[in-house]
């Protein structure tokens, strides 16, 4: 008897074990990424991309989500179109419910192809600002503040910076002359007429190398109260640099998304350099963070160190950032479906159900609904002090009224 | 080895001057059109046929560029911007006029040409690097105008969202469609551009090229003539611009770059200067190489790359190979790729015979 049960027990053990074999392929779900590791903004890919991977890794080691394994379809693009496009296929090919887009360019080619085929693309500070309204794009998430939103914040913070009050006070905004550089422009416009402020647009001519002209206006001649700086590539560096070398002091300046990173620092020559310069931040800056503590563990628990990309702790939380709403889609979606083979249109219905998802502060306490992809155009400020960024407010946003108008007429 | 050329006797200058000289080449032809036109669509999927698109696009624009440097032997850095001439025009023209692609695609073409013309001007007094200098001025010139005029390119973003070719009725959205909309324009870029290179027009393109001062002493009007190749060329440079932006769906400056006007160069110097085959080689090498040495990194590299940087290195070690094959390529021949097929070409033509 004992040894029929033994004898059963093993075969139902086999059995199981086959079937989950045979079940494996199917289980996985595929999500795509685009990267830029070799192309011009490869200061930046080089450390997001890693961090994406380590959160499909960590949630993986525990289980995946609800039981499926996750696999990523890592396609590098050198920041041009049409190998974006060849991924996008190459994506959608492997059976992809969700892909993140990297670029702007790329983001408005694949906008299209992304209703056409429902599968949901995440373009956090790409793309334009007016993608944020759901109910136009559907399946576009910019699940991070917009340039837009980057703009209000920034006036919002220069406001509470200059005593409350911004009536007559002069505000620079400093601008890398291309469409994303631009983009944030009839905001301000718009934020300039409410508030009363003066308002001044310096112009970076791409490569955005050169601009002792325009920071010598703004320091000696304009006499900003504040400066708005949104920069991006070698552009943010030589800003602090310029800025510092004219006296004017860093402590009244703040740097969008992409003028915010360890690079750009380091470009400058360092953390010294840079003391007191303010920066926006889409997903929280330094190690201080659960998560993180997670990833290094798991890394540790297998016998390696943990990546050299961590230390760069902007971008690799960012690429977390993507990964994790990204996995959280495809949570709520799964929830939703119960059984049966997930879609992309599945992927995009948990996406407008994320709420105070924050995963231990790293995250902002993002709202997504159909009507707002962007999921409140949340901020966190930080300051460069000592050796690291330090942050010196809690997540925010501004003029939140100003910027959903905007969004829900698509200017 | 697979044909005989003997027995073929030219009796007139008409049939000495044929597109095919052979009737072999009119069986290779009706071959690869059955193979592309037919057999392709049928048994690729989606994705497959997605590369042939981007490849086909790149195509026209590499017998453009050939036309200009190949033939001609007036060298543009401008390649990509006269592209974008295109690209806008034929946006402005299908979302304002609502006009459909068979005007947009010629339209597009000539204000590329008319905008060429214009920038071939210096190539009347200046040649070699000052003349590549003076096209680089045009690459950032028309990049500058695009961004800054509203009115061309359609606001702060500088993109103009483009609608889908429409057919008879038929809107083609999916890659199949699309192929059958890219490939017959690549087709006639091709026909045409052979038939352009064995007319008079032609022979004065390279007659300019070899010795410009003989050119004019047997009685070719050379300032007409260069004028006539950045035209041209910039008309297939204006159409490549006008398919991105139907296979895009969007006309942005931003994918016309500098970078991509070197891309075109590598790919006319890759394939072959002076020839419609390298022209080919060259844009589908150009394309399709990084694709294949990506997919070959991934079958392969996770044998020897720890998974955690296996995106790393396939990402690097795409650039490493590219940049090592095309400098493999052009020490073995340094006439390119079409040169390549030459020799292999003589070699079967007398096998096995050495000569």
């Amino acid at each position: 008897m004992r040894h029929l049960r033994l004898g059963l027990m093993a075969a139902t053990a086999v059995a199981a074990a086959s079937f989950q074999i045979g079940t494996a392929t199917a289980q996985e779900i595929v999500v795509g990424l685009q990267c830029d590791r070799t192309g011009p903004t490869q200061t930046v890919g080089t450390f997001l991309c890693p961090g994406y991977h380590d959160y499909v890794k960590l949630v993986n080691s525990k289980g995946g989500v609800k039981g499926h394994k996750i696999r990523v379809v890592e396609i590098d693009h050198e920041y041009k179109v049409p190998p974006g496009m060849e991924a996008y296929q190459r994506m959608k090919k492997e059976g992809a419910v969700v892909v993140a887009i990297y670029g702007t360019p790329h983001t408005q080619a694949l906008t299209p192809l992304l209703h056409e085929d429902k599968i949901p693309g995440t373009s956090p500070g790409f793309g334009s600002a007016a993608a944020a309204n759901g109910l136009k794009y559907p399946f576009l998430f910019p699940i991070a503040a917009t340039y837009w939103s980057q703009g209000a914040a920034a006036v919002q913070f220069a406001k509470e910076q200059l005593g409350g009050v911004l009536k007559g006070k002069k505000i620079a905004f400093i601008y890398y002359d291309n469409p994303a550089g631009r983009e944030p422009l009839p905001l301000l416009h718009k934020l300039r007429d409410m508030e009363g402020f003066e308002l001044k647009e310096f112009a970076i001519p791409p490569p955005g190398v050169e601009m002792k002209v325009q920071v010598q206006d703004i320091a000696r001649r304009y006499r900003a109260d504040f400066v708005i700086n949104h920069t991006f590539g070698k552009a943010p560096s030589v800003s602090i640099n310029e800025f510092t070398r004219q006296g004017y002091p860093l402590n009244k300046m703040v740097g969008f998304v992409w003028a915010a990173g360890e690079s750009n620092i380091m470009g400058a020559g360092g953390w010294s350099k840079a003391q007191g310069y303010y920066v926006l931040q889409m997903a929280g800056a330094g190690s201080d963070y659960d998560v993180l503590r997670e990833i290094k563990a798991l890394y540790k628990s297998e016998g390696k160190t943990p990546p050299k990309e961590m230390e760069s702790t902007v971008y690799y939380n960012r690429g977390l950032m993507w990964a994790a709403l990204a996995l959280k889609a495809i949570e709520n979606g799964l929830e939703m479906k119960g059984s049966g083979k997930l879609t992309g249109a599945d992927v995009q219905k948990g996406f407008e159900r994320i709420k105070d998802f924050s995963l231990g502060g790293i995250l902002p306490p993002l709202n997504i609904t159909p009507e707002d992809h962007e999921g409140g155009g949340w901020v966190q400020i930080f300051q460069v002090q000592g050796d690291g960024f330090v942050p010196v407010s809690k997540w925010m946003h501004g003029y939140r009224d100003v910027v959903m108008e905007m969004v829900r007429k698509g200017e | 080895m697979f044909h005989r050329e003997s027995g073929y006797f030219k009796t007139t200058y008409k049939a000495d001057m044929a597109l095919y000289p052979l009737p072999i080449g009119k069986a290779a032809a009706v071959g690869f059109g059955v193979l592309f036109f037919v057999i392709c669509p049928l048994l690729l999927g989606e994705y497959y046929l997605s590369i042939i698109n981007i490849a086909a696009i790149a195509v026209v624009g590499a017998l453009g560029l050939n036309i200009l440097l190949g033939y001609t032997g007036q060298i543009s850095i401008g390649h990509a911007a006269f592209m974008s001439v295109g690209a806008y025009t034929a946006a402005n023209f299908a979302v304002h006029f609502d006009m459909p692609f068979w005007i947009t695609l010629p339209a597009g073409g000539l204000m590329a040409a008319a905008i060429g013309v214009l920038v071939g001007l210096p190539s009347l007094r200046v040649k070699g690097l000052y003349l590549a200098i003076a096209t680089l001025a045009a690459q950032f010139i028309i990049e500058w105008v695009l961004n800054h005029t509203p009115a061309i390119s359609g606001g702060v973003q500088a993109s103009i969202e483009m609608p889908r070719p429409v057919f008879f009725g038929i809107v083609l959205n999916t890659q199949a469609e699309l192929y059958f909309f890219i490939l017959p324009v690549t087709a006639l870029a091709i026909l045409a551009t052979l038939n352009l290179v064995r007319s008079r027009l032609g022979r004065a393109f390279v007659a300019i090229r070899d010795q410009e001062i003989a050119a004019e002493i047997i009685g070719i009007n050379v300032y007409r003539h260069k004028l006539m190749a950045f035209g041209i060329s910039s008309f297939y440079a204006g159409i490549t611009g006008v398919l991105y932006t139907y296979y895009f769906g969007i006309a942005n400056y931003e994918a016309f770059q500098l970078p991509i006007s070197i891309d075109y160069l590598a790919m006319v110097i890759i394939g072959g200067l002076g020839s419609v085959l390298g022209s080919i080689f060259g844009a589908v090498f150009v394309t399709l190489l990084p694709i294949g040495i990506r997919m070959f990194m991934e079958t392969v590299g996770v044998f020897f790359v720890d998974g955690n940087y296996l995106a790393q290195v396939i990402a690097q070690m795409r650039l490493i190979l590219f940049g090592g094959l095309i400098i493999f390529f052009l020490v073995i021949e340094p006439e390119g790729l079409n040169k390549l097929w030459q020799n292999i070409r003589n070699y079967f033509r007398v096998w096995p015979f050495s000569y």
